[in-house]
């Protein structure tokens, strides 16, 4: 990185740290590499995507993926006996194995929050509303944050009678947005009537919150809980920079309830996610609810840059 | 709102474009100057870019396209995209099958007393991922052009390849062992402008689907 995109990348990334300062966010770091068995005790599945080294005594070591299990650990660790809520916020590298022809770096730089021991919907009203603010901080102006429910299409399915072994595969494809080959896979498992229309609909329902009335009824208690979270945001004033969306799904495992997706228009992939992750903390010797969002702060520096571009190319 | 929807729609060169285009015609777009033009790739005021079926996915990965057309088999060679796949439009119906010289059964033959054998493709990870899923090692021989020429002349025991009549087989004394896939075009989506032009992505949606299912 050269000073042109280092200079503008820190300017982002220092008004975003002063939003999150400024809303009670203290920074956090921790050590870039962790025990493989550490960030497996937060997400099983997560943590063999690592890039891994080794150390003397033979233990693995990994680099980690995400800053979300570290913070459980330090949490675990050194806040044993704070009172909650704890607002912690990050600005540092994860990394990822990169599989072939994708556009995309091994090594990436986050900025995020988490807040600890808030429960939903308050929970997750405050954060998605401090990272719109901290993005239009940061100079984007049509960013939105996509909110779905983790839980619910796994619990739609066992409601629906599909065994346990037959849920990961459709699962697995649902994250791979192949909503083609979903309908396929329900309809060989016998799934039909009403049953395939609300599995096979249920993916493709987004937009405002006006599309949770028309959700069926067996998807009652998600789309009541992200009724609430509406009106939170609508309170905070940011009700009409998100969208609902019953077809997101986030690929870590350890989310439970609310999930969070960033977007962009000016670009076509996500520039942050995040969740509720009630569990995790847990697995690290304190108990308590959290949710948080990650940005992708290269990610909101193409987006900022393709904005100015595209407000150029409309203002000739 | 315009036929398009406002949307940018990647369309596939090749054997889909022109039931693509019918499909888009269908629509209420006029798609005459596509039809005559070959030279011309973006026609901005149709919302219409075209392009080699392979790099569909591509645009619309990245959101330079925020729709596209291509095959199931361009999807599958292509790996894991962050595209949606929303549509099977039905047309461009063709399968991807192993093949052999007419006669002996080289890939058997070869398993047998070498423990593996090979295959000329142009879809090595379908090939790979195929006879991996049913436990045979195969040496993958990666070519660009014509694939029936690799059995004739010793490159490979067998092929990999799309066909949609079998005729090119026939003319080149090669059978069908297997069935792999049957590939049909598919709409696919940007997943942001899946979320963010929702609307206008389902009204398409609704109207393809009523052409198609006529």
């Amino acid at each position: 990185m050269l000073p042109d995109e280092m200079r503008e990348l820190r300017a982002i990334s220092d008004r975003l740290r002063a939003a999150f300062e400024g809303a009670g966010y203290g920074e956090v770091w921790t050590p870039t590499v962790e025990y493989e068995e550490v960030l497996e005790r937060g997400d099983q599945r997560a943590a063999g995507a690592g890039l891994r080294l080794f150390d003397g005594s033979g233990r693995v070591l990994v680099l980690r993926f995400d800053m979300t299990i570290p913070i459980a650990r330090l949490v675990g660790a050194r806040y044993r006996d704070a009172a909650v809520p704890i607002r912690l916020s990050y600005f540092a590298h994860s990394y990822r194995a990169v599989s072939r022809g994708q556009v995309q770096a091994r090594e990436f730089l986050q900025a995020g929050i988490e807040l600890i021991g808030a429960p939903g919907p308050e929970g997750e009203a405050e954060v998605v509303a401090l990272v719109i603010e901290a993005l239009s901080q940061a100079g984007l102006e049509e960013h939105r944050v996509g909110i779905g429910d983790g839980d619910l299409y796994r619990s739609l399915l066992a409601d629906c009678g599909v065994l346990e072994k037959d849920r990961m595969p459709l699962l697995e494809t649902l994250a791979r947005r192949d909503l083609v080959g979903l309908g396929a896979q329900l309809s060989d498992l016998g799934i039909d009537g009403a049953d395939l229309e609300l599995l096979t609909s249920l993916p493709t329902m987004r937009g405002p919150a006006e599309i949770l009335d028309r959700v069926d009824p067996r998807a009652g208690r998600a789309v009541e809980n992200l009724r609430a979270l509406n009106a939170l945001l609508n309170k905070r004033g940011v009700g009409d920079r998100v969208l609902f969306d019953l077809g997101l799904v986030r690929e870590l495992g350890y989310y439970s309830g609310a999930v969070f997706e960033v977007y962009d228009p000016a670009v076509g992939y996500a520039i942050g996610g995040g969740g509720r992750y009630d569990k995790l903390l847990g697995r690290f010797g304190r108990d308590l609810p959290a949710c948080g969002i990650a940005l992708d702060l290269q990610r909101i520096h193409a987006a900022g840059a393709a904005e100015e571009r595209l407000d150029r190319e409309s203002s000739k | 709102m315009s036929p398009n929807e406002g949307l940018t729609i990647a369309v596939p060169r090749g054997a889909l474009m022109g039931e693509t285009l019918d499909l888009l015609e269908g629509l209420g777009l006029d798609v005459s100057e596509v039809r005559s033009n070959q030279r011309k790739l973006l026609f901005a005021e149709l919302g219409i870019v075209t392009m080699r079926p392979s790099d569909v996915p591509t645009y619309v990965e990245h959101g330079a396209a925020d729709i596209g057309i291509t095959g199931k088999d361009v999807l599958l060679e292509g790996g894991e995209r962050e595209v949606y796949e929303l549509l099977d439009l039905g047309f461009g119906r063709c399968r991807m099958i192993v093949a052999e010289r007419d006669g002996e059964d080289t890939i058997a033959e070869s398993l047998r007393r070498l423990g593996t054998f090979t295959v000329a493709t142009k879809y090595p990870r379908i090939a790979l991922d195929h006879f991996t899923a049913t436990g045979r090692p195969v040496g993958i021989v990666e070519v660009k052009g014509s694939v029936e020429l690799a059995p004739l002349t010793g490159l490979a025991d067998g092929i990999v390849d799309l066909t949609a009549s079998g005729r090119t087989l026939v003319e080149n004394r090669l059978v069908e062992r297997e069935e792999i896939v049957v590939c049909t075009a598919r709409l696919i989506a940007n997943p942001v402008a899946h979320k963010l032009k929702a609307a206008a992505i389902d009204s398409l949606l609704a109207r393809i689907g009523e052409l198609i299912s006529r």
